[in-house]
């Protein structure tokens, strides 16, 4: 019973960090109708100069801001420097040029920073915390806990209680008609880049720590269950994103900690056919596509 | 208001329509400068134009109704002067500004609206979300924007009871009541609508209608209505244009032009 406690706190802040970057996926393809895939590798540069600050400044609190601005700053460069100029009605044209932005990334992190694993020390302890003489979340699952519940509740409040939200949300479902009513519909396209990225650099520093360190793959992973996430609730669903990132995240905690990490993959796959042969467009799907 | 500023040029069988060669004559009176002019536009996607050399002056606080069948060019011209389409030539003014280099944002913050065709609500949004947006950018501040909103429920006292309704659980009424009413909130100097009496009960389209010339008169709202519900147009309209494979071709004070049998019969199909 302890170890089942321990295996599903810790997958609930797993979970939540795989929400964070499923969220994030959501808000690009809200956005701009993109799969982002090389959201992961945009989000391990951030992180990358997240590294650089703590390392020259020793303060995490900067390495986290830093990750964030930088993340934002990526998003805004490509959507305006790339995404922007890409031509086409479908959103594959847009993937594809995703696709090739990976290997870029991956290979020209690679060039500059080698193939090792850099380790980063989480910001606090790893050691579980006891309730009752039960083990539960360390410390650091705590934080992880706390900051993504932070983001989580921060996104629901723009989105939802605020101008700027309202006008993301109007110009992501209904672009023509958000444009007839004045929305400057490019720049919350750009927005939403920017608030997306930023998402996945924190998702991933938040990650890093607990895996084997920073690599220019080390998003890869992460990107694979985010997706998986982001399909299972349905693309345009942030609520789907959220509450299948905590099933993925204690799925793969509670496969990894009964079977073996191996299996984990596994499980993720057979859950994610599962859903997909009973509900194609994911749990939480839209009833309607954009309208215009 | 029901200026006679139409055109009266004799030909096939009517007294509206105009010879052929002749250039359109829809300048407003000299005592008004027009709200809305169009001069020589002419559009088109590919191949032949939709719209041909087509020229057109609406006064302020005028309405007039844009009529024509199917493939006659009224959407297009609508979606034109949004800014939504470019034009392969001529020129678009508001109040004697070229909106050539205007966006369709800047367009509208400079007074310029459109309901476009198909009850075009935000489907995500709540009614109260929706008229918020249309609200947005003419009334930045909070308690000024609610003034606003609560003005739009006066308008359309059904919208009010289902202010928390998504868009898509409206009935086709509703929709279309929300879509003009998230125009007016944002208190436009022209409005361009494109049928807005599409499939909708004729009580409805009456209270639509109502609204419409209501705006007008008190508020000295400028209307460009694409309807092919011709009676319902010219029941509000001061003036009528109908328009024919993109070019005018009758321009007439609403009441003469539901007179004319001849115009009525080759044109408006009633």
């Amino acid at each position: 019973m302890d170890r089942l406690v321990l295996l599903v706190s810790t997958g609930v802040a797993r979970g939540l960090v795989i929400a964070l970057f499923a969220l994030s996926l959501v808000i690009i393809w809200r956005a701009a109708r993109i799969v982002n895939f090389a959201q992961a590798a945009m989000a391990v540069m951030a992180v990358y100069v997240a590294f650089a600050i703590e390392a020259a400044t020793g303060s995490y609190l900067l390495a986290l801001l830093a990750a964030l601005v930088t993340g934002a700053l990526l998003g805004v460069a490509v959507e305006r420097g790339l995404m922007r100029h890409v031509a086409g009605r479908t959103p594959m044209p847009g993937m594809i040029v995703a696709i090739g932005l990976v290997m870029v990334l991956q290979s020209l992190l690679g060039i500059l920073f080698g193939a090792k694993h850099r380790p980063m020390t989480p910001v606090l302890s790893e050691s579980p915390l006891y309730v009752g003489g039960v083990p539960v979340l360390s410390r650091y699952d705590l934080f992880v806990l706390v900051v993504a519940l932070v983001v989580v509740v921060g996104l629901g409040l723009l989105f939802n209680r605020s101008t700027l939200g309202l006008q993301l949300r109007a110009s992501a479902v209904a672009p023509e008609v958000s444009r007839l009513l004045g929305v400057r519909v490019p720049r919350m396209v750009t927005i939403g880049w920017m608030l997306s990225s930023a998402v996945a650099a924190l998702a991933v520093l938040l990650l890093v720590p607990t895996e084997l360190g920073l690599n220019a793959h080390s998003g890869d992973v992460l990107f694979v269950h985010a997706f998986t996430v982001a399909v299972l609730g349905g693309l345009d669903s942030p609520a789907g994103a959220l509450l299948g990132g905590v099933v993925v995240g204690v799925l793969v905690s509670l496969v990894t900690g009964y079977a073996s990490a191996g299996l984990a993959p596994l499980a993720v796959l057979a859950l994610l056919t599962t859903v997909l042969l009973v509900r194609p467009g994911g749990i939480f799907a839209a009833k309607e596509a954009r309208t215009a | 208001m029901r200026a006679a500023t139409g055109r009266t040029s004799a030909g096939a069988g009517s007294a509206f329509v105009p010879a052929p060669g002749t250039a359109p004559s829809s300048a407003p009176g000299p005592a008004t400068a027009p709200a809305l002019e169009v001069e020589g536009l002419t559009v088109g996607y590919t191949g032949a134009p939709v719209i041909d050399g087509l020229s057109l002056a609406v006064r302020p606080g005028e309405v007039v109704a844009l009529l024509g069948a199917n493939g006659a060019g009224k959407t297009t011209l609508l979606r034109t002067l949004s800014g939504l389409v470019a034009p392969r030539a001529g020129r678009v003014l508001l109040d004697g500004d070229d909106l050539a280099t205007a966006s369709v944002e800047d367009r509208v913050r400079r007074g310029l609206a459109q309901v476009p065709e198909g009850r075009s609500v935000v489907s995500e949004l709540t009614v109260e979300e929706n008229l918020q947006l249309g609200a947005l950018w003419r009334h930045p501040g909070r308690a000024e924007r609610r003034a606003a909103v609560a003005r739009g429920y006066e308008l359309f006292e059904p919208l009010a009871r289902r202010r928390t309704s998504l868009g898509h659980q409206l009935s086709g009424g509703e929709r279309q009541m929300l879509a003009l009413a998230r125009a007016l909130v944002a208190a436009p100097r022209v409005l361009l609508l494109d049928e807005p009496s599409l499939g909708l009960a004729p009580r409805v389209v009456a209270q639509l209608m109502g609204v419409l010339r209501d705006a007008a008169q008190r508020t000295g709202l400028t209307v460009l209505l694409a309807e092919q519900n011709v009676t319902s147009a010219l029941s509000i309209a001061d003036r009528g244009v109908v328009l024919s494979l993109g070019e005018v071709v009758a321009d007439a004070p609403a009441a003469h032009l539901a007179a004319d049998p001849a115009l009525r019969h080759a044109y408006l199909g009633f």
